[in-house]
């Protein structure tokens, strides 16, 4: 039995929060389905965490879906790199479920909770199947399982706001047309090589060779996952939705689908269409490069003049994943670990942010910044939880953020590109300026007359706390996420280039 | 300068391609032009709906009937799996629109008005207060 | 006890300090009782660890990789302990003077100040003990960050104001030119480590030389090198205690300490000198020191003029390491330790006439130096000292200074080394001349603050504050006497890539 169980991790890793969601529903009011949802996070992490022992090495798994071999089966491919965002996801839903309890309990009504739950397994699902599988068109299925679950999940905000449910309808259409361009460039691809095995693709195309089909293709994904990863200036929909969402959907998914989109990038762009695909590199230096730049500071400055906390850092995730973009756009080892570490060291900082101001939204009932004045007195660990994180965002050294930074200069300057590394240091600059917008609020000016503000429940500082304890950890001892981003870039690069030898 | 004389039997060679783009291109513009929310479904179902032809046409083999195994080994079969794929979309469109058209039901009974440019009002005055808007255009 | 385990405990003591002092925040006397014995402990193991290291021996501890290739590495070199041993013995003093002061003054918020206080200590001495430039890097950020709370202590929008320019020049620059500078060495040399004769000579383009100590000068913005100098006067709302220990010693002293170390240990004085990478550098220093001292002569505000005082001695230290010789780095060395006992002194006397008087003008000192004759004298003892006159301490760093600037043929700097004293006489020795010569003013119905205290009623502040002052002034003159020893100390900081073994 339990070498059973070992032989299918792969696919318990999907299949276990698939079957546990519509049970979640069944659970009826009260803590039930909860309990069960939490239970069910916890079971997915540990799976993951044991895939990625298994892949740290450097092997690779592939898992045959019902026993048909590939390429015509359905193949879970994991390697360090899906391991890794497959840790990331799951550790991060294993995080906010404990937290969502009482967050969740002050902002969504009783009857609802148990959908809640469901939706909240069926978007871990679909996140997990993403990172998981080595199939093109399953990744569209299962985006489109995770961004179905986000809709609705955002538009459960509603009871707090009613924006939610614009909200929610806004990011349907643009997650939905991003979508659709991603099976557009996925039939053009099917077209040219009749298979969607991704390892099968990359052989092919490059017995293929360039083609404009192919180019049209690669532009299509490259557009459609821009826009479930809100890359600017298709971000449109991020804002709104992430600062309507419940803060547990906003906390879990700021962490966690835009990284996974990221991967989808990655993957894509790397594996399937290999590391030295001219068109491709192009593409980047032309359009990504620049893209990610103003990305950082355009998104940076529009943070600066948010009085929301939660739309200041969503602002904010968009900056930051100018970061990932430009990691990657530098086409280098260096660049590709930049991209890689940042996926976790973003994820841990950012949904710790996010949980603090969960907090601040349970107890002095908003978000808005100029009516934080003196929290720092009233609720310390929440907001010393937010210095923090704060940091790491910034990136100061002994926090993850430092970590992403310094590779992402370090790969510049690799490249002699001279004005990028200034140009990531300045927009770090300007992280600065709304973090310190924040913290001056809190401790330095006096709280509003006849306020009462208590402590946050310990149920949400501790995982905010432990998001905390992770991003310092890993900042001051960075050298196990590190080895695994450079064992993963290896993968990228060292796959295809394998591949094109031959 | 043969190159860029029409070439008729390419363009109708692939009609099919014309077809999708030609719904693509609707479906998108109708998407985003369009105030009204359920225009906008009905214009995301088109654009989706294109990618469905694109998929299915693709999988068409000159000649080649349905694939339904025969025991003649020189039936020609159409190539099944693009339709396969297609029967997922198919359910994945249903419920993004499902989806979409509940959103559009609960926005109408909270913001009255399921016209973009209505509830962008309502949300500039929950912002910016009624007075703000009064003295704003007209 | 070896030696290692010494340093690990000196950056130790601080560090618990902190939380012992964070629990017994409501005891106050218990607090600073805890204070001042931290203090003293702190210093007792530097000065054991001195004795080992002028016997020879380098001790070091790697705490954690960080990153592959790259540790948290502590390691004791003569330069770093003497920034050490300056750093942590006046912490005694300013830890007795700041309970007279923050007590006399009724600041409140006193424990949120003695935790950031351990912190900052902690953190300039791990500045002073780190093994490579990415450990220094690293608590150089901790100390910005960890000061940042005391600027702003008083809470109001001044302090507020001052604290954001404190915070944004020194992130700005430690962000934008000195990491980047950071980065670059290690893309360069693959190392960090601080090695004797420097780690870039042969990994460099001598033509980029230039440009990456550009990087490094500009980017420690705590040395306070024009025109990114505006950090320290607008630090000059925190306490006066701060103003003194970090302002005078820890904060401005490890900005020149990196750059000494910079200079010695990652370049390498004999490779600068042989590129000339430094000669601009040398103006740039020159210019700052006159300029700012040109800027003290028009300060009003007491304590805006000794920031400007600071600002400029700091670039004596930047002028040393520029001069790019051996008696520059023994100079600018010997600098670090006199200067921070006559400016702490400065500082302390200004406090303590806040303190008594409520005075904070220049111009407001007027007659007032038979009422507090200690201060005025400790402060007349400092000025001296900071002016370079026998038999005051800082005489013979300036001796060093003009020696250096003599062995680079760079006359024009022994010409602007001169004119310096002279305008230091000009703005320091005004102040003691104007208390105890200039008659007192009629009171003039004042609106200031202080009104409340009648100036006839003015006599000397609270004994906590006196005796520290006391202290730091006959350390001036010690310093004098005591020279022969650190010079031969100083002689031992490496300046020649050791022979390969």
């Amino acid at each position: 039995m339990p070498g059973l169980i070992e032989a299918n991790l792969p696919a318990l890793q999907v299949v276990l929060p698939l079957v546990a969601a519509p049970i979640c529903a069944m659970l009826g009011k009260g803590s039930r389905a909860w309990a069960f949802a939490t239970l069910v996070a916890f079971l997915a992490f540990a799976i993951s965490i044991s895939l990625f022992i298994a892949t740290y090495g450097g092997q690779v798994i592939s898992y045959e879906m019902g026993g048909w071999a590939p390429p015509l089966g359905i193949e879970y491919r994991i390697d360090v790199l899906n391991a890794f965002v497959l840790m990331i996801v799951s550790g991060m839903a294993a995080l906010v479920l404990p937290y969502a309890h009482r967050s969740v309990a002050a902002e969504i009504p009783a009857e609802r909770q148990p959908f809640f739950y469901t939706a909240f397994l069926l978007c871990l699902t679909g996140l997990l199947g993403v990172a998981i599988t080595g199939d093109a068109f399953n990744v569209f299925v299962f985006l489109e399982i995770s961004s179905l679950s986000t809709y609705a999940l955002v538009a459960s905000g509603s009871w707090r706001n009613k924006r939610a449910l614009t909200a929610a309808y806004n990011y349907l259409i643009m997650g939905t047309v991003g979508a659709t361009f991603f099976v557009i460039g996925i039939g053009m691809i099917y077209m040219i090589t009749g298979t969607l095995n991704m390892a099968d693709l990359a052989t092919r195309i490059i017995e293929h060779g360039d083609s404009r089909t192919l180019r049209m293709g690669f532009v299509f994904i490259f557009i459609g996952v821009g826009l479930k990863l809100a890359m600017f200036p298709l971000h449109l929909w991020l804002p709104n939705a992430y600062t309507f969402a419940p803060t547990a959907v906003t906390a879990f998914v700021a962490a966690t689908a835009t990284k996974v989109a990221v991967y989808v990038l990655l993957r894509f762009m790397f594996t399937v269409f290999g590391f030295d695909y001219e068109f491709q590199a192009e593409t980047l230096k032309n359009v990504l490069l620049p893209v990610a730049l103003v990305a950082m500071f355009a998104a940076s400055l529009v943070a600066i003049f948010q009085d929301d906390l939660k739309r200041m850092l969503a602002y904010s995730s968009i900056a930051q994943i100018g970061y990932m973009l430009l990691g990657l756009a530098f086409l280098t080892h260096t660049g590709l670990m930049a991209t890689i570490v940042h996926l976790f060291n973003h994820a841990v900082t950012k949904g710790a942010l996010f949980m603090v101001a969960g907090c601040f939204i349970l107890s002095a009932g908003t978000s808005s910044i100029s009516s934080l004045r003196g929290i720092g007195r009233d609720m310390p660990w929440t907001t010393a939880a937010f210095v923090a994180g704060g940091m790491s965002l910034i990136g100061l050294p002994l926090t993850v953020g430092f970590i992403s930074k310094w590779y992402l200069v370090q790969a510049a300057l690799e490249l002699g590109w001279w004005p990028v590394a200034l140009l990531i240091m300045a927009s770090s600059l300007l992280a600065i300026v709304y973090v310190w917008r924040v913290v001056e609020a809190a401790y330095l000016k006096p709280a509003p007359e006849g306020v009462t503000r208590r402590e946050a429940p310990l149920s949400m500082l501790i995982p905010a706390w432990i998001l905390v304890g992770l991003s310092i950890w890993f900042g001051v001892s960075a050298t196990l996420t590190t080895t695994a981003a450079s064992r993963a870039a290896d993968v990228l690069i060292g796959s295809s280039q394998m591949l094109w030898e031959e | 300068m043969s190159d860029i004389v029409l070439d008729l039997d390419f363009v109708l060679g692939h009609y099919n391609y014309w077809m999708f783009v030609i719904l693509m291109m609707t479906g998108l513009y109708v998407t985003v032009s369009r105030g009204n929310l359920i225009k906008k479904i009905v214009g995301l179902n088109l654009f989706q709906t294109s990618v469905f032809m694109l998929y299915i046409s693709m999988g068409k083999v000159i000649g080649g009937t349905a694939p339904i195994l025969l025991d003649d080994p020189d039936t020609v079969y159409s190539n099944p799996l693009p339709h396969v794929l297609i029967l997922t979309a198919i359910v994945v469109g249903i419920a993004t629109t499902a989806l979409a058209l509940a959103l559009v039901v609960r926005i109408r009974e909270t913001y009255g008005t399921v016209e973009e440019d209505d509830i962008l009002k309502l949300e500039h005055e929950m912002d910016f207060g009624t007075q703000a808007h009064d003295g704003g255009r007209h | 006890m070896t030696d290692a385990n010494a340093l690990l405990l000196a950056l130790s003591i601080p560090t618990v300090t902190m939380f012992l002092i964070a629990m017994s925040g409501s005891r106050p006397n218990i607090r600073d009782g805890i204070s001042i014995v931290a203090s003293i402990c702190t210093f007792a193991v530097v000065l054991r660890l001195l004795e080992s290291v002028m016997a020879g021996a380098r001790p070091s501890v790697t705490l954690v990789e960080v990153m592959p290739g790259l540790t948290i590495n502590f390691s004791i070199e003569p330069l770093g302990m003497l920034f050490a041993t300056v750093a942590s013995g006046l912490w005694i003093v300013t830890a007795i003077y700041s309970i007279g002061y923050m007590r006399g003054a009724q600041e409140k918020k006193q424990t949120r100040f003695y935790i950031c206080f351990a912190l900052a200590i902690a953190s300039a001495l791990a500045i002073a003990f780190s093994g490579n430039l990415f450990t220094l890097f690293i608590f150089y950020e901790v100390l910005t960050i960890s000061t940042y709370p005391l600027v702003a202590h008083k809470e109001t929008p001044e302090a507020r104001a001052g604290a954001r320019v404190y915070l944004g020049i020194l992130m700005t620059t430690s962000i934008l030119f000195l990491l980047v500078a950071v980065i670059w060495t290690w893309n360069l040399a693959g190392t960090m480590e601080f090695r004797a004769g420097g780690i870039l000579e042969g990994n460099i383009d001598p033509a980029y030389v230039p440009f990456l100590l550009a990087l490094f000068a500009f980017g420690i913005g705590k040395a306070a090198l024009m025109p990114f100098h505006r950090w320290l006067p607008a630090a000059m709302v925190a306490p006066t205690p701060v103003s003194a220990l970090l302002h005078a010693v820890a904060v401005v002293k490890a900005g020149v300490f990196t750059m000494l170390k910079v200079g010695t240990y990652i370049f390498g004085v004999g490779f600068l000198s042989k590129t000339g990478a430094s000669e601009w550098l040398v103006w740039v220093a020159g210019a700052s020191i006159l300029i700012a001292s040109i800027i003290a002569l028009t300060k009003d505000d007491l304590k805006a003029r000794l920031a400007y005082s600071t600002v400029s001695q700091l670039s004596y230290i930047t002028l040393g390491v520029a001069l790019a010789n051996q008696m520059g780095v023994i100079g600018g060395s010997m600098h670090i330790a006199m200067h921070a006992m006559g400016k702490i002194t400065l500082f302390m006397c200004a406090g303590a006439i806040y303190v008594a008087a409520h005075k904070t003008k220049v111009s407001e000192l007027d007659g007032l130096g038979p009422k507090m004759p200690v201060t005025f004298i400790c402060f007349t003892i400092a000025s001296l000292s900071i002016i370079g006159l026998p038999p005051f301490g800082g005489a013979w760093s300036k001796w060093y200074l003009l020696l250096a600037a003599a062995n680079a043929g760079q006359v024009v700097m022994i010409v602007v080394l001169m004119l310096s004293s002279l305008l230091n006489v000009a703005y320091l020795l005004a102040i003691p001349g104007r208390a105890f010569f200039a008659p007192p003013k009629k009171q003039v119905a004042h609106s200031l603050g202080a009104a409340a205290s009648p100036s006839d009623g003015i006599e000397e502040a609270p004994l906590f504050c006196l005796v520290p002052i006391c202290l730091t002034a006959i350390g001036c003159i010690v310093l004098f006497f005591a020279v022969g020893g650190l010079y031969e100390y100083l002689l031992s900081i490496p300046i020649l890539p050791e022979a390969a073994p």
